[in-house]
């Protein structure tokens, strides 16, 4: 890389994988998905809702994908009464993207209450982006019968719960399911099975092969008070750790944030329903009401600083108001 | 002879109604002085209200989920098992032997709560 693009981390002042400039650039996106663009091995995201600040050069790269997350279909209480529009703004977003995305990434709470006609409205809406979608399922998904219907709509070509790999253009895609059989008391588990598979999946492949792994709930402790982490993702991070580049999606906690440690970069994206507090920045991370206007604007701009032991994670708390 | 009978069986029909009557009596008797009042515990900002709640053998409880996001209820020793409660609705279960019952929500299981029954 020969210049730094505005959405790079620049330098690592606090060890934390975060530099302050490139948090406020993370900060700074706002809106209904991320644009995800692979260039020479390095995934960077682009918020859907600053595209025309975007450098069209900077969005071109190896291959292109969108990530959505948390559409939380049936979803209809005061946060957002409307979250079939919000999604319909999203896939309008990736329609006007200066290239279009190869695929979609949904990363889980398609549903809000595992409904049938939720899952169907989710799908007429998408299909109007043209693209095929990946899902994982997130909590709300699985909900009375195990996950049952989610495999039958989005598990073909799935093992287990619902996880799968898949390669594009080099890249190497893992998602991940960490939303079911959840303890008390407990983070998401991904459990020994799915474990196992991982490490069998990325054996096979070379060190120097660009993997992205998707899943619902955050692989890093973003906030384990509130539940917004995964027991054993540790040991799946493990498998990943001799992997040159190593990129992390997830959804859950509807609200965008980074953290890069090591080889990993992780991401978390907007939901596009409704957005929910900063980490232990209310009673619960229930759906946060903000006025209508600022609806669309504020989904996952807002971010804390939550520092653990040694490693200040990568939370700012800031808002864009 | 026809009459005298008649007079039998109907003391007889009065005798089983009398004694039909004093035992629904002394059944309603017996479950009136100790069943306890229902319970609730209610589901709030994703927790339940409260966390830990004592009560008799017996006694129902009832949870009610106030959140704009459903919850579960489930004993954490698969013994009672609620669907999943949107807004608003609610799940009960009789608590009739002694013991000490933990639960949680399945769909966000960091929501923890305890039944104890005496």
């Amino acid at each position: 890389m020969s210049s730094k693009k505005s959405d790079e981390l620049l330098i690592d002042h606090n060890h934390d994988g975060v530099d302050r400039r490139g948090f406020l650039k993370c900060m700074a996106w706002a809106g209904t998905g991320a644009l995800c663009v692979m260039q020479g091995g390095v995934l960077k995201s682009f918020s859907l809702s600053r595209l025309s600040e975007l450098d069209p050069a900077a969005a071109k790269g190896e291959l292109h994908f969108v990530q959505i997350s948390d559409s939380h279909m049936g979803f209809n209480k005061p946060a957002n009464t409307d979250v079939a529009g919000t999604l319909k703004a999203a896939v309008d977003k990736i329609k006007a993207l200066p290239k279009a995305p190869e695929f979609l990434l949904h990363t889980g709470d398609i549903s809000h209450l595992s409904k049938p006609e939720e899952f169907d409205a989710v799908d007429q809406i998408l299909k109007d982006t043209g693209k095929e979608v990946f899902f994982v399922p997130g909590e709300h998904d699985v909900l009375n019968d195990d996950g049952a219907q989610f495999r039958d709509r989005y598990g073909k070509g799935s093992q287990g719960a619902g996880w799968r790999s898949f390669d594009k253009n080099g890249v190497h895609f893992i998602g991940l399911v960490n939303v079911m059989n959840l303890k008390a008391g407990g983070l998401g588990t991904l459990g020994a099975e799915q474990l196992e598979w991982l490490e069998k999946d990325l054996q096979s492949r070379s060190k120097s092969t660009p993997v992205v792994v998707y899943a619902h709930i955050p692989l890093w402790s973003v906030y384990p008070e509130w539940g917004w982490g995964t027991d054993d993702a540790t040991q799946a991070l493990a498998y990943l750790k001799s992997f040159g580049s190593v990129t992390v999606l997830n959804g859950h906690i509807h609200q965008i944030m980074q953290k890069v440690e090591g080889n990993v970069t992780f991401h978390t994206a907007a939901s596009t329903a409704f957005p929910q507090p900063t980490p232990g920045s209310a009673d619960s991370p229930g759906p946060m009401k903000v006025p209508a206007e600022q609806l669309r604007k504020v989904l996952g701009i807002t971010d804390v600083n939550f520092v653990r032991g040694q490693n200040a994670l990568a939370v700012v708390d800031s808002s864009l108001a | 002879m026809k009459i005298i009978l008649r007079f039998s069986l109907l003391a007889l029909l009065a005798f089983a109604a009398f004694g039909a009557s004093s035992a629904t009596e002394k059944a309603n008797a017996a479950s009136a002085v100790p069943a306890p009042s229902p319970m609730d515990v209610k589901i709030d900002n994703f927790s339940f209200g409260p966390q830990s709640i004592t009560v008799s053998a017996g006694t129902k409880i009832t949870w009610k989920n106030r959140d704009d996001i459903p919850h579960t209820v489930v004993s954490t020793d698969g013994i009672f098992k609620s669907r999943v409660l949107d807004t608003d609705e609610s799940f009960s279960f009789t608590f009739d032997k002694p013991g000490t019952y933990p639960y949680f929500c399945s769909v966000h299981p960091k929501m923890t709560g305890t039944v104890v029954v005496q």
